[in-house]
């Protein structure tokens, strides 16, 4: 059986925020069928007493003095943003 | 002969004794990338106007003082996921295409106190997911060595613009072998620096607990010289780590005497090329001869870390890459009447099918009832992975093999099969799952001329040995020497 329809695509897609097309899903749910099947050979492995690992470093929670510091300007913030009134970035109405 | 011929230390002192000027540096690499560019299509952006002005200022302080940095007034050549305040920084995609950032990344604040020049920003694979520069949202990077292959990737545009001489040096970044792969397949060094000693700040982040930025030059001795200048805490990365930068220089005694070297069987075993393997047991002759041993170990899981590195990165790429919706930066779609068609339209337009496949991949890892059996589960298996790399370490000081399983491949050859784009790295990811320092450097040639790299991979922070070993063996051969004829 195929771990990943064309249905689970277009539902991961959805989640993902990508706009897929009939041809798209069909392609993906092979290619990422092929790429699970190869990753499930990590169920040959008993990992039931190891530690996940995150990350190698030997630190945890950075923390730094809570003293406020200057961020960006507002104008050079929105240089950058497609659409934007004031110091304000515009998108499409949200509520009816 | 081009100037970039000469080592960083050569140049310093002809600029210190006023022989050659910055200008005539800079000079140098325009000159050369209006020659072979056509060819290599290396850069995504030039700074031209930029460069030459940063160059004519240097050198009035040259006439000024004679108390400047080594990299004083030296052109570089910066890959594209890594952010320049005021110069386009695309990522090779299109969702990026007019991306103009208003920061400087910490290693580039860190170039401009040591007083390079930026030449320009250089290709890569989109948002460094790929192997060979094909998934360039613009346009793919050809190896110098033989413009019908590949420079490798995901810094190909880092690897060849060195290679080609256009740049003395360059910046690239490493997730699964995106430096040292590259460096292999154009015949220059790279290394991957342990994980945390290079500050990503201004990175663009593709997988958070494996990226590091790290240096492509043409000699170990330059490679060193360039991680001098970058490395160290940031207050801006809190997985910077906390630990002194050596003198790195001081490394490169050429004495290998008595240090003990494994080799991994699993690196010169099944999916290993003749040639690949040659070079290496020609290269440990090499270091034998010089006084090192070298012994047969094992790093068992070593099979799965091409599976564990998949689900990991894509797992957390599939997070970092959520923020590219159109709304505070980049392109966004002119065909969206709502904000989630927006977000979707703006997405599907503006990434590759490579950067899709793989946010697809680790949304699907991360989702409710698959996440323990594929992200958790990697996470175990990285931790048995990073183990082996810690029990070799308790007996040897580095482990040698092959880069990669290969020369060069070409163009087309690989991409409609991910699976098979992805076994390309199987020899370079376990370094960065272990989180360890790793270094291409060039030993050999394959019968199709391309050229070979030979990996050295060290303990935690000791990017010193891995340095040093390279010297010697770099020192003790010629390979380095030569150059592609372009």
């Amino acid at each position: 059986m195929s771990r990943i329809s064309v249905d689970t695509v277009k539902h991961v897609a959805n989640l993902a925020r990508l706009a897929i097309t009939e041809q798209e899903a069909e392609k993906f749910s092979k290619q990422l069928d092929a790429i699970l099947t190869f990753a499930e050979q990590l169920e040959e492995l008993d990992t039931q007493n190891v530690k996940p690992t995150s990350h190698v470093l030997d630190i945890k929670n950075v923390m730094r003095e809570d003293v406020a510091e200057k961020g960006l300007p507002v104008e050079e913030v929105l240089k950058n943003a497609p659409d934007h009134d004031e110091n304000q970035i515009r998108v499409p109405a949200i509520l009816e | 002969m081009s100037l970039f011929d000469h080592s960083i230390s050569e140049l310093h002192k002809k600029l210190h004794s006023k022989e050659i000027s910055v200008t005539d540096l800079v000079n140098e690499s325009y000159k050369r990338i209006a020659q072979v560019e056509d060819k290599v299509q290396a850069f995504l952006t030039l700074d031209e106007e930029n460069a030459r002005a940063k160059a004519k200022e240097l050198d009035e302080k040259v006439g000024k003082a004679d108390e400047y940095g080594l990299l004083f007034g030296l052109p570089i050549g910066v890959k594209d996921n890594i952010v320049t305040r005021g110069l386009r920084t695309t990522c090779a995609s299109k969702i990026l295409a007019n991306f103009d950032p208003i920061y400087d990344a910490t290693v580039v604040q860190k170039l401009q106190t040591a007083e390079t020049v930026t030449i320009g920003k250089l290709n890569m694979d989109e948002f460094a997911m790929g192997s060979s520069n094909e998934n360039s949202g613009f346009k793919p990077t050809k190896n110098p060595w033989n413009i019908e292959y590949v420079p490798g990737g995901s810094s190909g545009g880092s690897a060849a613009s060195v290679a080609a001489g256009e740049v003395l040096f360059s910046l690239g970044s490493d997730t699964g072998g995106s430096i040292r792969q590259p460096a292999a397949y154009c015949g220059v060094v790279g290394l991957k620096p342990t994980y945390g000693r290079v500050s990503r700040f201004g990175l663009v982040a593709f997988a958070s607990s494996l990226d590091q930025i790290g240096p492509i030059t043409r000699t170990v001795a330059d490679n060193a010289y360039l991680l001098q200048a970058i490395a160290g805490v940031d207050k801006m990365d809190g997985t910077s780590a906390p630990v002194d930068v050596p003198d790195y220089l001081s490394a490169l005694t050429g004495d290998v005497k008595g240090l003990r070297i494994a080799v991994p069987k699993e690196y010169l075993g099944e999916g290993v090329g003749e040639e690949a393997r040659q070079s290496v047991l020609a290269a440990l002759k090499v270091l034998e001869g010089m006084g090192a041993t070298w012994e047969e170990v094992s790093l068992p899981h070593s099979k799965y870390a091409l599976a564990t590195y998949y689900l990991l990165s894509s797992s957390e790429a599939s997070a970092n890459l959520a923020r590219f919706d159109g709304v505070r930066y980049g392109v966004r779609s002119d065909n969206a009447s709502s904000l989630i068609e927006l977000y979707k339209q703006t997405r599907s337009e503006g990434f590759g099918d490579e950067v899709k496949r793989r946010i697809m991949l680790g949304t699907f890892a991360l989702s409710s009832g698959y996440y323990d059996a594929y992200y958790k589960k990697a996470q175990q298996v990285r931790t048995l992975i990073k183990n082996d790399f810690e029990n070799v370490f308790e007996k040897y000081d580095v482990i040698i093999g092959p880069t990669a399983p290969s020369t060069a491949f070409k163009i087309g050859e690989k991409i409609d099969d991910p699976l098979t784009m992805y076994a390309n790295d199987i020899l370079t990811i376990p370094v960065n799952l272990a989180g360890v320092p790793g270094i291409s450097v060039p030993c050999g040639f394959g019968t199709n001329g391309l050229p070979l790299g030979l990996q050295i991979i060290g303990k935690h922070f000791d990017e010193s040995t891995v340095y040093r070993v390279a010297h010697a063996f770099e020192q003790a051969t010629n390979y380095h020497k030569q150059k592609p004829v372009l």
